[in-house]
């Protein structure tokens, strides 16, 4: 690989990386979210 | 490397670097996607059950995510056809900017993560029919209809017809005549819609090797077949209001809809192409046909709301 084929590899890592991880946090939320609100269905 | 381009056929490529994130998003068909969560959302809010804000957004997130998981596994089937038509030859896989293995692997698991939450965080009923609608788009439409014969899309278009089927299950856990109506319309929508389509690419589908209507059988059998598939498609429309399900602002609004779609396939139907056609019948019963559903489904959910 030259090393701007080695950049653009490193670059969509990151990046995927970075996606990855926001979408894993927002999943955490979200899994968050859904037990309180099941929670509160099986209250009322 | 080796990589498997087309069912039976491979060819040697070279070692591609990592998929952009944006790839995988284009997989996805996010604007097929739109009408899909749209028609989900509006069989969830005409439900008689009010659901809680959090399920409500999991559920048509789930409908979203299966949706992009049937497109991913489509667009991974179908490279070759892809890689054959204008329209969708820039897509990741024909474009040569995604391993085929990565849209497989991606494709399969979104669609099992997306059963799993709605089953989990809705009910059965919802991830029961989120499933059978992704593997009847997957196997029944792209793998087994869609290069054999010319009726793919007639009966392919079910797919397409569950989302307000899972939107309502997955509000209140079962299925209803209200939600089976609305399945209805948009199956029998599916054709003319496609067939507006198909007859100004018509060049891309024959050209890809697609049994679309307009290639096999020609485009003045096709012209009847969109007149003539409008008539149950009405009928469809209306039929919630005529069965009493809904109220007079659906029954106004999808009759007045339903003629303007009418006059349009009546347009398409009784013309004949002529050497040099711009094809703009055709293109405005496409465009306005996207439209009808949007207009006819919110106006459902505004009827409930005022019932």
């Amino acid at each position: 690989m030259t090393p701007d084929e080695q950049d653009l590899v490193r670059r969509r890592q990151r990046a995927r990386a970075l996606v990855l991880a926001l979408l894993l946090g927002a999943l955490v939320i979200l899994i968050f979210a859904i037990s309180i609100a099941k929670i509160r269905a099986g209250m009322a | 490397m080796r990589a498997r381009i087309a069912p039976g056929v491979s060819v040697a490529t070279p070692l591609l670097p990592p998929a952009d994130w944006r790839d995988f998003l284009a997989l996805t068909k996010p604007r097929v996607m739109t009408l899909v969560v749209f028609t989900g959302l509006c069989g969830m809010l005409a439900a008689p059950v009010r659901i809680d804000p959090v399920l409500g957004f999991t559920a048509i997130l789930c409908i979203a995510l299966g949706a992009g998981a049937a497109g991913a596994l489509n667009q991974w089937y179908e490279a070759d056809l892809d890689a054959a038509m204008r329209r969708t030859a820039q897509r990741p896989l024909p474009a040569g900017r995604m391993e085929r293995q990565s849209a497989l692997h991606f494709g399969v698991g979104l669609g099992a993560f997306s059963v799993i939450l709605m089953g989990l965080a809705l009910n059965l009923a919802a991830a029961g029919i989120l499933a059978l609608s992704i593997l009847f788009y997957v196997l029944v439409y792209t793998v087994w209809l869609k290069r054999r014969t010319p009726q793919n899309i007639v009966i392919g278009g079910a797919a397409g017809a569950f989302p307000p089927l899972i939107g309502w299950a997955a509000a209140t856990g079962d299925v209803a005549v209200l939600p089976l109506c609305l399945f209805m319309l948009v199956f029998l929508w599916t054709p003319p819609h496609f067939w507006a389509l198909a007859l100004f690419v018509k060049t891309d589908y024959a050209n890809a090797g697609v049994p679309m209507l307009p290639v096999v059988a020609g485009e003045r059998v096709t012209r009847t077949q969109i007149g003539l598939y409008t008539v149950p498609m009405a009928i469809a429309a209306v039929a919630p209001w005529a069965l009493g399900l809904t109220g007079a602002v659906y029954g106004g609004v999808a009759t007045a809809m339903t003629g303007i779609f009418g006059a349009l396939a009546l347009l398409v139907a009784t013309r004949t192409q002529t050497p040099d056609d711009a094809m703009l019948p055709e293109k405005r019963l496409f465009k306005f046909s996207i439209l009808y559903l949007f207009v006819v489904f919110g106006a459902l959910v505004v009827d409930r709301w005022l019932a």
